[in-house]
């Protein structure tokens, strides 16, 4: 590859980073005031063992482990990818799927519906890591 | 590798029983189940767990399994109401014949319940799916049977 070409390939590269991070702010801001969500609580949330969910998994930390840059698996033993952004840019980049996986797995987990709140913070506490 | 080894141990003298499970699931005639063919099936299915053929199980389980999604074996998989519909309707259309031994009006929902599939898999090969961290669930056919993606269960 030519310097120039290098260089272009780049510049897109760094061009699409950014789309995709602008794409993860959008959906933050959803939940509210980006300003008002904690990473500390979003981890807090995350590690936490819930009561009023289902028995069998008490935490995120269940399928997720406690190491979101690590894969996770689920209860019938495949693999879940990286929730850390930092280990997989490809996170919280399209909002239906982000509503979708809280949607079940705050059923799953608490037994209710996540708050505004619970989602930015632990959208904030994987963005950040 | 060892996983796989065991496990074609376990089988090794099985082979009565594999033609039998073949015949009762519905399989081709090389010994094929017909792996997923509709594509939003196999991506819901799969996000969770393997996409499991539709034959494995008959219409009456997959009815029930489709309309009890928001609490599907201790978790919630609930989905939008046209992809529910869209995923039973397949299912439902490519389901198995109710193997013997299962009292039609009541089939299991679970495939590692069906009278086929405990013949095949001993309890000494349930208890090694929970133990060992390879493979963590018996539900994990992919940790065994290699070929699982393309219908093959016969390793």
């Amino acid at each position: 590859m030519t310097r120039s070409t290098l260089i272009l390939v780049g510049a897109l590269a760094a061009l699409a980073s950014a789309a995709v991070a602008a794409d993860r702010r959008a959906i933050i801001s959803a939940y509210g005031d980006p300003a008002g969500f904690s990473a500390a609580r979003g981890k807090a949330f995350f590690e936490a063992r819930h009561t009023g969910g289902k028995p069998e998994t008490p935490s995120c930390t269940t399928c997720h482990t406690a190491n979101p840059r690590a894969e996770g698996r689920t209860r019938a033993g495949k693999p879940i990818a990286p929730m850390a952004v930092s280990a997989n840019p490809e996170r919280f980049t399209d909002p239906a799927k982000v509503e979708k996986w809280f949607r079940r797995n705050c059923n799953s987990v608490l037994g209710r519906e996540c708050t505004a709140k619970e989602k930015g913070d632990v959208l904030t506490y994987l963005s950040s890591l | 590798m060892h996983i796989f080894k065991t496990t074609v141990g376990l089988a090794g003298g099985a082979l009565a029983a594999i033609a039998m499970s073949v015949q009762m699931v519905a399989a081709d005639e090389i010994g094929r189940v017909r792996a997923v063919s509709d594509r939003t099936t196999f991506e819901e299915c799969s996000a969770c767990h393997m996409a499991y053929p539709p034959a494995l199980l008959p219409a009456a389980s997959w009815e029930r399994i489709m309309a009890t999604l928001s609490d599907h074996f201790g978790e919630d998989a609930s989905l939008d109401p046209k992809t529910t519909k869209h995923i039973r309707d397949y299912l439902v259309a490519n389901a198995g014949r109710v193997p013997r031994g299962v009292d039609p009006a009541s089939p299991p929902l679970r495939i590692d319940e069906m009278p086929w599939f405990r013949h095949e898999h001993g309890s000494r090969t349930f208890a090694r799916a929970k133990s060992d961290p390879n493979i963590g669930s018996i539900a994990n056919c992919a940790a065994c049977h290699r070929g699982v993606d393309r219908g093959y269960f016969d390793d």
